[in-house]
């Protein structure tokens, strides 16, 4: 049996009667995206290397993506988790798109959070439209780390 | 020589290490000793004599006071042209374009990728109408205006050139700046279009084209502050920005320019970030560092070529989002630290902005703040004032030493395009930037309200909403003019453009053909990409 970090990467196999079994947890899957123009990276990669760091498998898009291409990495990654990092104010535009494209696909249960600066009158309706987690400037990472390991959806299997 | 105050010693100190903002260890006390190597003429220097170290001008600040510049821009050219009058009316002294992301992209308001973007950083100019709103009522001939465009510049300079001609304004009496500054784009910002060696040239061709047209005009801007923004510590902030100058310089010298003939138009911009005296002696460094570059490097006979000027933005990056009043007190302090290093010009930022674009009353609290400092403090009576502090001194040193060492390193790689080909200044600043996100969740680095003495819930204060019309405004003024301007004349100019650009025709006047037509910001880049490409860096985490 294989343990690692916190739990990211269990696995193990183990026989009960003759019948043998295989357990795992998978590492969580997370897209971190940049949508829109904006090229203000430095919070995307900061984060993206925080979450590597707590031991999830992170995919970084880069720059200039728009909704339907994070939707489709989210698709071909088999994503646990979206981040969008959005500082120009494009938000209201982007996340209802990014969350439409999803339930389009089927993928109503990946769990989106966004990060940047978002004013106080559009949080509510970002959350009504399924954004659970919102961070803004100051958020440390660990609250980031902990609020995805927290909603994403299991991957435990046998 | 004795370097520590007799009686203390480390255990009875509040902390393990004392370091600056970018972790640079610093001791207890400052002596001669530190400072046993600096000959006052050959490394300071009077101000105005070289290596300018104490600063450009004899008299510093008594002939004349750094120039007020808040860089300001939203919505439509409508709204940021009274925007525009108001901050002349409360006594701005020149004007800074911030223009909107898809101004800045090269994207007309109609491109997929504009979605939600136009009018939202910036103000939003699809063509030569949008510039003469912008423009409308403000004497071309009476200020100067800096404008922050980069892969676009020499579209948008176009834009101002025939706003100007128009105006009855001769190009030979304008003044002011565009940043133009392409490499750190690449490095820090990332607000790129064509690959790297292709936006080289559109930027030589500005300086060929203002060097006979426009001759008071500053034909870039080289900036360190988006390289700070995106992390770098100030050395490396230092380092990076005069590489990125040397690489301007050695391309001009490639494209058969005298260096005389632009050297006296390159202008700076650095960051003036938190840690008072490592800005001040980043400043100091900076002016030495340039003046043997361009007297020794490149051989420059001018001492104008020598000079290096620079304008200064306090750091944006600064500024929390909690407790935002206590933003004031911060840009106050760094915009002291900018006055103090010699800044020529100074941007003070508003306190909500880290929330949004700030309102009329923030912008106008900022330049309050700069009047402040000008008029009350005094500081602005004496020249470098700071001038041989033994700590300051030993600053100014240590980071022109680290400057030179990252020169060294970048010059084995064959220049800046090449190190930003490799990633070399991009992993550098991310790496850095990491560093200090560690350090503050650690609480190493305090930041006040965020992560020491915050409260649980902060006061909100009124911020700026850009109408969500604007886009809809610009859209409709877009597609009215592709009705009724001369589309055959447009469509000529921009096959000129794009036929220019595969020979080596200078771009400038074929961009101020395509702007007297009419054309858009996005065709004129589209005219551009269709022969360059665009460029796609590799993400580096």
């Amino acid at each position: 049996m294989k343990v690692s970090g916190f739990g990211y990467q269990v696995s193990g196999r183990f026989q009960v009667s003759g019948i043998r079994f295989q357990v795992y947890v998978q590492k969580i899957r997370v897209i971190i995206a940049k949508p829109g123009l904006d090229g203000h990276d430095r919070g995307a990669k900061v984060i993206a290397r925080a979450l590597r760091d707590a031991g999830m498998e992170v995919i970084y898009t880069g720059l200039r993506q728009t909704p339907e291409q994070i939707v489709s990495a989210a698709l071909q990654e088999d994503a646990d988790a979206i981040g969008l990092s959005i500082l120009s104010g494009a938000h209201m535009h982007i996340c209802p798109r990014v969350m439409e494209l999803l339930r389009e696909k089927g993928l109503s249960d990946v769990l989106v959070v966004v990060g940047g600066i978002i004013p106080d009158v559009d949080i509510s309706k970002l959350n009504a439209i399924g954004i659970k987690g919102i961070f803004l400037p100051g958020t440390p990472m660990q609250e980031i780390v902990d609020f995805i390991r927290g909603n994403t959806r299991s991957r435990v299997g046998i | 020589m004795k370097t520590a105050t007799p009686g203390r010693s480390s255990s009875t100190e509040r902390r393990g290490s004392f370091t600056t903002i970018s972790g640079r260890s610093i001791n207890e006390l400052y002596t001669p000793a530190d400072i046993a190597s600096l000959d006052y003429a050959r490394d300071l220097g009077n101000p105005g004599d070289f290596p300018y170290t104490r600063g450009i001008h004899a008299n510093g600040y008594r002939g004349k006071l750094w120039t007020m510049r808040q860089f300001a821009g939203f919505g439509t050219p409508e709204e940021t042209n009274q925007r525009y009058k108001q901050l002349l009316k409360a006594g701005g002294t020149g004007l800074s374009v911030a223009f909107d992301l898809p101004t800045l992209m090269g994207r007309d308001p109609d491109h997929e990728l504009s979605l939600g973007e136009v009018g939202k950083c910036g103000v939003n100019v699809t063509s030569l109408a949008d510039m003469e709103t912008l423009f409308d009522g403000i004497d071309l001939g009476g200020i100067t205006t800096s404008m922050t465009i980069n892969s676009p510049a020499s579209m948008i300079f176009a834009m101002y050139l025939v706003v100007a001609e128009k105006q009855g304004v001769a190009w030979e009496s304008l003044s002011g700046t565009i940043q133009n500054d392409i490499l750190k784009e690449f490095i820090a910002q990332k607000e790129y279009i064509y690959p790297p060696r292709q936006s080289m040239r559109l930027i030589t061709d500005v300086f060929t084209f203002c060097a006979e047209r426009v001759p008071r005009w500053n034909t870039i801007s080289i900036s360190g502050y988006h390289i700070r923004e995106a992390g770098a510590t100030a050395a490396q902030e230092l380092a990076f920005t005069l590489r990125d100058g040397i690489e301007y310089v050695q391309y001009g010298v490639d494209a058969g320019l005298d260096v005389d003939a632009f050297g006296p138009r390159l202008s700076f911009f650095f960051n003036s970030h938190s840690d008072f005296f490592e800005e001040i002696a980043k400043y100091r460094a900076a002016r030495r560092i340039w003046a043997h570059v361009m007297r020794d490097r490149f051989k420059a006979k001018n001492p104008r070529s020598w000079q290096l000027r620079f304008h200064t933005q306090t750091a944006g990056v600064s500024l929390t989002a909690q407790q935002p009043y206590n933003n004031v007190v911060r840009t106050a302090l760094q915009a002291m630290a900018g006055v103090l290093g010699g800044t020529q010009s100074l941007h003070t930022n508003s306190l909500d902005e880290a929330l949004a674009l700030p309102t009329e009353e923030a912008a106008t609290l900022a330049l309050r703040t700069q009047q402040i400092i000008a008029h009350e403090t005094g500081v602005a009576n004496v020249v470098d004032p700071l001038g041989g502090s033994y700590f300051v001194e030993k600053l100014t040193s240590d980071l022109e030493e680290e400057a030179l060492a990252y020169f060294d390193t970048i010059d084995r790689m064959g220049g800046m395009v090449p190190a930003i080909e490799n990633g070399y200044p991009q992993r550098e600043i991310a790496e850095s930037a990491y560093k200090f996100q560690q350090a503050v969740e650690q609480r190493d680095k305090i930041i006040v309200g965020v992560n020491e003495f915050a409260t649980v819930e902060d006061e909100p204060i009124g911020i700026l909403y850009i109408d969500e019309t604007t886009a809809e405004r610009q859209l409709a003024k877009l597609n009215r003019l592709r009705q009724t301007r001369d589309n055959a004349r447009v469509r000529a100019a921009l096959e000129a453009l794009s036929e220019g650009a595969r020979g080596t025709a200078n771009t400038m006047p074929l961009l101020v053909e395509a702007v007297r037509a009419y054309a858009t910001i996005g065709e004129m880049c589209d005219a551009l990409r269709h022969v360059w490409g665009e460029y796609e860096e590799t993400p580096i985490i």
